[in-house]
């Protein structure tokens, strides 16, 4: 795909930083809880789940690099805090385990309408890994729709807590759909088979679904999507990319 | 007297018995070949290149590259063309439908359950939930998921009412 237009060149680009950065950040702060997961058998679900992530944020860092002529490597690895492109629902740290199953909800439900478009995207390298991956997301959507129904009935502190961490994280979930530069020559080739503000409509009737079986209610919010929901970053964010990237950074250039 | 190459005769037959002597890293009982991880494969007319798609299992399968060196090592090794090249395909997603029925004995003969066949089940959404993953030691279907995520990427546990084992199984996906 190196023979696209310039312009429609560099809205791919924007679009596949989002989604490998989106995967990438979640994958890490997740990664945070292996060994200290509530208990072992959902230490080695989240392990799992935290490991997917990061493989597909590798895929995607692949086919960017390629389109870019770049080093996946560098793109993960070698950028300033500032250069990252995840929703800001991804500035947040791990917290306690209601809020990382609160987020992990919203983020899945909203990555499942996302893929399920990005499957019959025009490009074929980006359609090819959507319709993969939708595959093994669907495991992460059953195991966390799961651990939503666990806490919501758990009693008063576990729903309270679920409640409190929906509450703080919908705005910034919202990010997740924020608007892209180049959308409209997305949408104009096809490569984004649905505009980000149709994807964001399918989420919250699906969020509205799954919470009203569990009695919740989805916090309101009239703004919608941030602009800059996905360039705000925070310094729970600049501590996380400190963490990530102190191997590469400790011997620049090396290879491993 | 002139000795043929043994690959001369018959390429083709050569290249897969050759991947089929190359074991997944994790499960070394079953082939690269056996669980359906080999895409197309094209010998240049020339000879001057073999191509081997290599369709992985899981995007983020930390085996996968491992598997890519070791296609690449046995098939060189044949001498068949001047350049080996082992490429990742996304372009059909690899199933677990794709495990070969030898593929499967292997499996449950090293006590992992081989995954349910995916076109008996009614949508994605119910990959893990309904099916019944008999038990590989004692053949019991009183068995039940204790955990959809394993050790590895494409295992589940599952744990066995007949024997009162826990197992795995490869996930259906």
């Amino acid at each position: 795909m190196t023979d696209l237009e310039p312009a429609t060149r560099d809205a791919v680009a924007e679009l596949l930083l989002t989604l490998a950065d989106d995967e990438f950040v979640l994958g890490f702060w997740d990664s945070e809880w292996t060994g200290i997961a509530p208990m072992l058998e959902e230490d080695v679900a989240t392990s799992s789940i935290a490991q997917d992530e990061i493989g597909h944020a590798r895929a995607w860092f692949e086919l960017l690099a390629e389109l870019t002529d770049d080093d996946p490597d560098r793109i993960a690895f070698g950028r300033a805090p500032e250069a990252y492109r995840h929703a800001a629902l991804m500035n947040h740290p791990r917290t306690d385990w209601a809020f990382t199953v609160a987020r992990r909800f919203l983020y899945e439900t909203a990555d499942a309408v996302r893929l399920e478009a990005l499957a019959g995207s025009s490009h074929a390298g980006i359609a090819g890994l959507a319709t993969k991956m939708r595959r093994e997301e669907t495991y992460h959507l059953l195991h966390w729709n799961a651990w939503m129904r666990r806490l919501a009935e758990g009693g008063p502190d576990t729903r309270t807590r679920l409640k409190d961490a929906l509450a703080r994280l919908w705005s910034d979930a919202e990010s997740v759909f924020s608007p892209l530069a180049g959308e409209p020559a997305l949408l104009a080739g096809g490569i984004l088979p649905e505009s980000l503000a149709d994807l964001r409509g399918r989420w919250i009737e699906r969020v509205d679904a799954e919470l009203g079986s569990l009695g919740l209610a989805r916090p309101t919010s009239e703004a919608g999507p941030p602009s800059d929901g996905r360039t705000a970053r925070t310094d729970d964010f600049r501590w996380l990319w400190g963490e990530f990237t102190s191997v590469a950074r400790s011997e620049a250039g090396a290879t491993w | 007297m002139v000795i043929p190459h043994p690959a001369a005769a018959d390429p083709d037959a050569a290249i897969w018995a050759a991947l089929a002597e190359v074991p997944d890293p994790e499960i070394p009982t079953i082939s690269v070949v056996d669980l359906g991880v080999i895409g197309s494969v094209e010998l240049a007319e020339d000879r001057s290149a073999l191509r081997v798609e290599l369709m992985p299992t899981f995007i983020g399968c930390p085996a996968t590259e491992v598997m890519r060196q070791a296609i690449g090592e046995r098939l060189a090794a044949l001498g068949i063309a001047e350049r080996v090249e082992v490429e990742l395909t996304f372009a059909e997603p690899w199933t677990s439908d794709r495990i070969t029925a030898a593929g499967r004995e292997q499996l449950r003969a090293s006590g992992f359950a081989p995954p349910p066949h995916l076109r008996e089940l009614t949508a994605l959404g119910e990959l893990p939930t309904l099916t019944v993953v008999p038990c590989p030691y004692c053949g019991s279907r009183q068995t039940t998921l204790e955990n959809a995520f394993g050790p590895t990427l494409c295992r589940a546990i599952y744990h066995c009412a007949g024997c009162r084992q826990p197992f795995e199984a490869f996930k259906p996906i």
